[in-house]
């Protein structure tokens, strides 16, 4: 199960501490492990352990594990160790207490490298000489210092630039299930993702939890494939990496991601893929601290735990940069009201909706535009960003399809024939927005005036009267061209 | 206060940790934990072995670590220079922490909640030797232009008044001095401190008989609430719980708003944040904030922080309640306030009852919105004071068999049920018309001067729900047999129900002027719609076709009558006539 693949010990070449305030460290080493269970190990005896920092285990072997303190009590601490505790035996382990915070050393070079899940070079470059070493877990941003998202991103992508905008320093996770291409929509929103009129610093951060090789190695040819590599930072933990190890990840892709974005003034785009796996991860921990579960097994905090990742999205007053994320998950069963997805939804500003219906009948991609949201919308589009019919023309698109996919639900019980004149025009007029509009293909980049007037045009099936989202002002002035192309056509 | 006693770290786990030597500490003391001085709170007590819930992060924090108690409850500073604040959790302004750390919250700052450099007007409203006791006005202070703080003699004590004087003052500065029965001085302030876990005293209550006004033509018209009422929102992400919650924020008719974004979404506060001091109070033409105290503690913060700002932000609620005003409470959202109450309580090893919530999970959220209501306060003059509870709820997948759902309906007196299903046909505020209810529904007619009228408006109210309950049935009815199965007047009844619920109820928050709708212009609204309703019953009668009377344009004024500004509103008046005339002017067939 457990590949061995780090038998460097890199932590004694890892420099300086950064916590000074207390009194110098010595390396404290302990033979004195009791138990081990699961990914959790006991040791006793311990002076002066701190909750949360790392531990390094050697063991008989001679190869080195790596572990972070769950619980103090006393003399015993608890350990949960990364990369599993197969193969660690009690008499013969030594246990390392480094005295600080999981950290990762950031520099600007960090951009086109590979990283493994714990932060650690995973490509053949050199060791990263950082700047400064920063506390993976971050700290929560001060309400008051956040500057509010209002910035349209354009992806290129017509179910959300038009329907679900994108703005800087959203969080908008996209929620799908095994079997649905999410990897070719995040890979496309990787490579389109833009602000209209600006030529600003763009970085990608991507961290891949329990992911298949296959599935991460897409995403990296992908971005190799447009040069945006360069500009690119990943941590890779695969499906075979240790499991523990996923809890950092996370964390650690956002502390790159938060130096690139507040020290380094760039707009960063953070791809986690997939919070599924981390979840379960998370769960197995609590499992084996015998902790009482919540919700299919998912432990209590897990609240509080997946908001202390997606929360460090967002922008801050007197920073240029920003960190927007797109959190992947695969639904068990596309089930929405799962704790993952369930609990993701109420911390993420909206969310995109893959449907395995429309990947069926070939809409590529199959964004279920019904239950998809994004709650920044209002703020991010509009006369100065995107343009005045935008907010309309959205209400109208979305209250029409919503129409017409009754019509379309009805004409599979009843046949097409029980229809009614205008249930009939309404799915057709579903047919065409799921023909033309959601299925534009992974390598279709339309601009958001592309993507509005398409909107238009499928509108001017409709006779003005039923349209009655939309402004009457806008409808005079946008409308009758588009019916003079439907007509000429 | 007692003296202060050291104790020593021996557990950490998570946000509980474990002390001993702490003798002489008490329930809910407040303490500093470790080299960091990190601010915790007592929550078991074993022989001289103290469980401590931490309001701040505890990584770095080991046993052997020092534990100081302050020897005092978790308390909130009232008094002037609440309100405009924007506090986080555990009454730290966040404005001055940002001053004083940079944008991220680090651990161990002990900020004052009332700016202790500020000088306020004081004037004193009583005279020199007068006999005070707990709860009396002596003076007032001319907070913002929309709040006039009235100064209260703090609860428990009592004398006579010397050395009051006018001036300008700092919330610590005595403006006064207090001779008790015994002789003893106490100088009084207009600053005084309250320990948040313990409601604050009244003089007697009363059940609430006036409805609070939103502008949400749902809620004021047919699930409204009262004054001094408690109502709460549940619903799935998505359904708009917090758009909801802003609304009434923004518009409800009450003296002073306090706002607690609990458990939430940074970017969402900072939308409260940012937007808030921009908009104007339709009732004064001022802006909003000047009556607002904001409480932020956002999921990412802390969560012991989380599980007492609903505490900190209803004492602050109780504390304008006294001063005889009429307050709006709004927390959003109590799952995560419930969340952090599970969460300390698994730390604590504590059987959990179901879904791991503690037992006390429903003594709790009871005591909580049992704290709202609408009050003769304490003290003279003789005054009335309300304090109203709206709380949102996160139910798990929106199913509302949900613990913290289920023990907030015991509760509350209005539920305003949010559904999916609503959000996804985007009929906002997706308040679903068939499964909410209102205690307070008898009380509607207040609402308007004209006591015929608003008698006028609880009998429209009732034939709009009537119809609108008609309607599930007969879509049940089309749904089995087709929609030629059913009578001209049963399409009516559809027709009609599909216009209140279109343009009516669905309601746009985000419309400049759709966004708030005066209690009159509801009325006229709603009137036009059940008047177009009659008329064209009438016109089947005398045989002219649905259809007809459907496709006639005067439906398009109906439906665009939201839109109309307040100041026009004889333009819906006016919508009757034209359907009078329209309806004349269709043929009937021979």
């Amino acid at each position: 199960m457990i590949r061995r693949r780090r038998q460097r010990s890199d932590h004694g070449s890892r420099g300086t501490h950064t916590d000074t305030k207390r009194e110098p460290k010595m390396l404290k080493e302990y033979r004195t492990v009791t138990d081990i269970a699961g990914p959790l190990m006991l040791v006793e005896g311990v002076e002066g352990a701190k909750f949360g920092q790392i531990v390094d285990i050697e063991i008989a072997d001679g190869t080195l594990r790596h572990g972070q303190i769950l619980q103090v009590e006393r003399d015993k601490v608890l350990v949960q160790v990364f990369e599993g505790t197969e193969g660690i035996d009690i008499e013969r382990s030594t246990v390392r207490f480094l005295g600080k915070p999981m950290e990762l050393g950031v520099s600007p070079e960090i951009l086109g490298r590979v990283f493994d899940g714990t932060g650690r070079p995973k490509d053949d470059g050199p060791e990263i000489l950082p700047d400064k070493r920063l506390n993976i877990n971050g700290n929560p941003i001060n309400p008051f210092a956040r500057d509010y998202p209002n910035e349209f991103i354009q992806t290129g992508i017509s179910t959300i630039d038009g329907l679900n905008p994108l703005v800087r320093g959203q969080k908008l996770p996209i929620f799908s299930g095994s079997g649905l291409p999410h990897d070719e929509i995040t890979a496309q929103l990787a490579r389109q993702a833009t602000v209209l009129g600006k030529g600003e610093a763009f970085a990608v951060v991507f961290a891949a939890m329990g992911i298949t090789f296959e599935a991460a190695q897409f995403f990296i040819n992908d971005l190799t494939s447009t040069g945006a590599i360069e500009r690119a930072v990943l941590f890779i933990n695969l499906a075979d990496d240790p499991a523990i190890e996923r809890i950092a990840t996370p964390r650690v892709a956002l502390t790159a991601a938060a130096y690139l974005a507040f020290d380094r003034d760039m707009h960063v785009l953070v791809i986690l893929n997939d919070m599924t796996n981390y979840c379960e991860a998370l769960r197995q921990i609590s499992a084996a601290r015998k902790e009482v579960p919540g919700r299919r097994g998912y432990p209590g905090y897990l609240y509080t735990d997946l908001a202390t990742v997606y929360e460090r999205a967002g922008r801050i007053k007197g920073k240029r940069g920003s960190i927007t994320m797109v959190p992947v998950l695969t639904m068990p069963e596309d089930d929405k009201t799962h704790p993952v997805p369930d609990l993701t939804g109420y911390i993420t500003e909206g969310q995109i909706l893959m449907s395995r219906a429309l990947h069926r009948k070939g809409i590529a991609p199959p964004v279920d535009v019904l239950p998809s949201l994004s709650r920044l919308k209002d703020k991010g589009i509009g006369a100065e960003k995107t343009r005045e019919d935008h907010a309309d023309l959205y209400n109208q698109l979305y209250a029409a399809y919503a129409r017409g996919k009754e019509a379309q639900e009805l004409a599979t019980i009843l046949g097409e024939a029980a229809l009614s004149d205008e249930d009939r025009k309404y799915m057709a007029y579903a047919n065409a927005f799921e023909g033309r509009y959601i299925s534009q293909g992974y390598y279709e980049n339309r601009s958001i005036f592309d993507t509005l007037d398409l909107g238009w045009e499928l509108l001017s099936m409709f006779e003005d009267t039923e349209l009655k989202r939309i402004d009457p002002k806008l409808l005079e002035e946008y409308m009758p061209k588009f019916r003079q192309k439907a007509a000429s056509a | 206060m007692s003296e202060t006693s050291v104790g020593k770290i021996v557990k950490v786990a998570g946000p509980v940790v474990v002390a001993e030597q702490m003798t002489g500490a008490r329930m809910y003391d407040v303490v500093r934990v470790g080299e960091e001085n990190l601010i915790g709170e007592i929550v078991e007590l074993h022989g001289d072995q103290a469980s401590i819930q931490v309001y701040e992060d505890t990584g770095g924090i080991g046993p052997g670590e020092k534990v100081v108690n302050t020897g005092a409850p978790l308390s909130v500073e009232l008094g002037p220079g609440l309100i405009e604040s924007i506090y986080d959790g555990i009454q730290r302004p966040l404005d001055r922490l940002v001053e004083m750390q940079g944008q991220f919250i680090l651990r161990g700052s002990d900020v004052p909640g009332l700016d202790r450099e500020k000088r306020w007007h004081f004037t004193p409203t009583i005279e020199n030797g007068a006999e005070v006791g707990p709860g009396d006005i002596i003076g007032e202070v001319q907070e913002t232009s929309l709040m006039l703080q009235r100064i209260l003699v703090p609860p428990r004590l009592r004398g006579t008044v010397q050395d009051l004087r006018e001036g300008e003052f700092t919330v610590e500065e005595p403006i006064g001095v207090l001779v008790g029965p015994d002789g003893e001085r106490t100088e009084l302030k207009m600053m005084h401190k309250w320990p948040v876990r313990t409601p604050r005293p009244v003089r007697r209550r009363l059940a609430p008989d006036e409805i609070l006004m939103t502008g949400q033509r749902v809620i004021d018209a047919f699930f409204p609430i009262a004054k001094g009422g408690t109502a709460c929102v549940p619903g799935p992400f998505g359904t708009g719980k917090t758009v909801v919650q802003h609304q009434l924020a923004k518009w409800v008719n009450a003296d002073v708003v306090v706002y607690i974004g609990c458990g939430e979404r940074g970017n969402e506060m900072t939308d409260v944040l940012m937007e808030f001091p921009e908009l104007i109070d339709p009732h004064s033409g001022e802006p909003l904030m000047r009556r607002v105290v904001l409480l932020a503690n956002t999921s990412d913060m802390p969560v012991a922080a989380r599980e007492a700002s609903v505490y900190t932000g209803i004492t602050m609620a109780e504390y304008f309640r006294d001063m005889g005003y009429s307050v709006a409470l709004m927390a959003d959202s109590t799952s995560r306030w419930a969340e952090a109450m599970r969460e300390i309580s698994t730390r604590l090893e504590e059987m959990p009852a179901e879904e791991g919530y503690p037992a006390y999970l429903g003594a709790r959220i009871a005591s909580f919105y049992e704290r709202a209501g609408k009050v003769v306060c304490t003290g003279s003059p003789d005054r009335q004071g309300a304090l109203s509870i709206i709380g949102a709820v996160s139910p798990p997948g929106g199913d509302l068999s949900d613990s913290v759902v289920q023990a907030t309906l015991h509760v509350v007196k209005v539920f305003w049920s949010l559904q999916g299903r609503l959000a996804q046909q985007r009929h906002f505020p997706a308040i679903d018309w068939l499964t909410s209810y209102s205690f307070y529904k008898q009380y509607l007619p207040g609402c308007f001067e004209d006591k015929d009228r608003g008698e006028a408006m609880a009998e429209m109210t009732k034939q709009a729900m009537g119809l609108l309950e008609e309607e599930a049935q007969l879509i049940e009815i089309v749904r089995l047999v087709g929609a030629e199965s059913i009578g001209a007047r049963d399409r009516m009844v559809l027709e009609t129900a599909k216009s209140i619920r279109e343009d009516f109820l669905h309601q746009n928050a985000f419309h400049k002027v759709d966004t708030h709708t005066s209690m009159d212009k509801q009325f006229e609204i709603l009137k036009a719609i059940l008047y177009f309703h009659a008329q064209s019953l009438e016109a089947i009668e005398q045989g002219v076709d649905t259809k007809d009377l459907c496709t006639l344009p005067v439906r398009t004024d109906i439906a665009r009558a939201k839109f109309v500004e307040e100041q026009e509103l004889e333009r819906i008046v006016a919508i009757r006539d034209t359907i009078d005339e329209q309806i004349k002017g269709l043929s009937v067939p021979a």
